[in-house]
């Protein structure tokens, strides 16, 4: 699994260096013009911010309630990559908003339910990171509730109008905007794929290690 | 007593000041105002708001990208050395 990763890393770096390409050749937004290109690394990152998030929560079910140990390591590695992801989101969305709404930031459901899912991936690594014994348990419970979060993030914005678009928008987007989109989010995926094996390898690898030890203080 | 007073006379001058101080609020425009008749230093060019954007994602993913290899480069050279210590 891991040989693909090195292709899946080299495909995606390559399709990215072509992407200010296409997306310089997609034509401009009417009203918002050139910031609108925010767009096609805005909502890959986002998307995959809540896939991350989906992933987490499903290993750490299985953790939770089937007692599957190697769960709890691809529900560690989607949360790491949650907060990368997140923090993608949450920086491209203000610096786009910031010239197409005249603010950085606004208080509305689909903005801050993301910071709270950002926030509920922080809390989830730091908790792993300094929680001591028994932590992996208690992060497992947290990321459950972070799962829970991601459907309403996904229809508040057509529940509540507010500045941010509906996401009826993505697929009503001429084909000139739909290609470079599509492209960035492939290659995002692809991306997303290659870090999630491997910084899940590098877990597997670390609870071996671990393993190793203890095995050498028994004897 | 004295401090109830004190804590009624600040309740008063609160009230006091707090119309005084809406009034001194600049007005916000009534109307629509099109981003071309913002004065030039209040906008903030597009091209700026998407380089950093972009930057920001290149400098993210290769951080990530470089923190995975090394933290790995290390558990494998780790790995490599207890099963060899174990032979």
């Amino acid at each position: 699994m891991r040989k693909l990763t090195t292709p899946f890393i080299g495909l995606s770096a390559g399709m990215l260096l072509v992407a200010p390409w296409i997306i310089n050749a997609a034509p401009y937004e009417s009203t918002m013009g050139l910031v609108q290109k925010v767009f096609y690394f805005h909502f890959p990152s986002a998307i995959l911010f809540l896939v991350s998030s989906i992933i987490c929560g499903v290993h750490s079910f299985r953790f939770l309630f089937m007692k599957r140990q190697s769960a709890d390591a691809w529900a560690l590695s989607a949360a790491e990559l949650g907060l990368l992801f997140g923090a993608l989101t949450l920086v491209t969305g203000p610096l786009w908003a910031r010239k197409a709404w005249g603010v950085w930031w606004v208080w509305d459901p689909r903005l801050t339910s993301s910071l709270l899912l950002f926030l509920i991936f922080a809390s989830y690594l730091m908790l792993r990171k300094y929680g001591g014994p028994g932590s992996e348990r208690l992060a497992a419970g947290m990321a459950l509730f972070g799962m829970l979060n991601v459907p309403f993030i996904y229809v508040s914005v057509n529940v509540w109008r507010t500045l941010h678009p509906m996401t009826s928008v993505v697929p009503t987007l001429p084909t000139d905007m739909g290609i470079p989109l599509w492209f960035c989010f492939a290659a995002f995926t692809m991306l997303f794929l290659a870090l999630l094996t491997l910084r899940a390898t590098l877990e597997l690898q670390r609870a071996r290690v671990e393993a190793l030890y203890l095995a050498e203080d028994e004897a | 007593m004295m401090r109830l007073l004190r804590v009624y006379a600040l309740f008063v001058a609160l009230v006091a000041v707090t119309p005084a101080a809406l009034l001194a609020q600049p007005q916000p425009p009534k109307e629509f105002v099109p981003v071309d008749d913002i004065p030039p230093g209040e906008q903030i060019p597009a091209i700026n708001m998407v380089a950093a954007a972009y930057g920001f994602v290149w400098v993210a993913v290769l951080g990530y990208v470089w923190s995975i290899a090394s933290r790995l480069k290390q558990v494998e050279a780790e790995l490599t050395e207890l099963e060899s210590r174990k032979r």
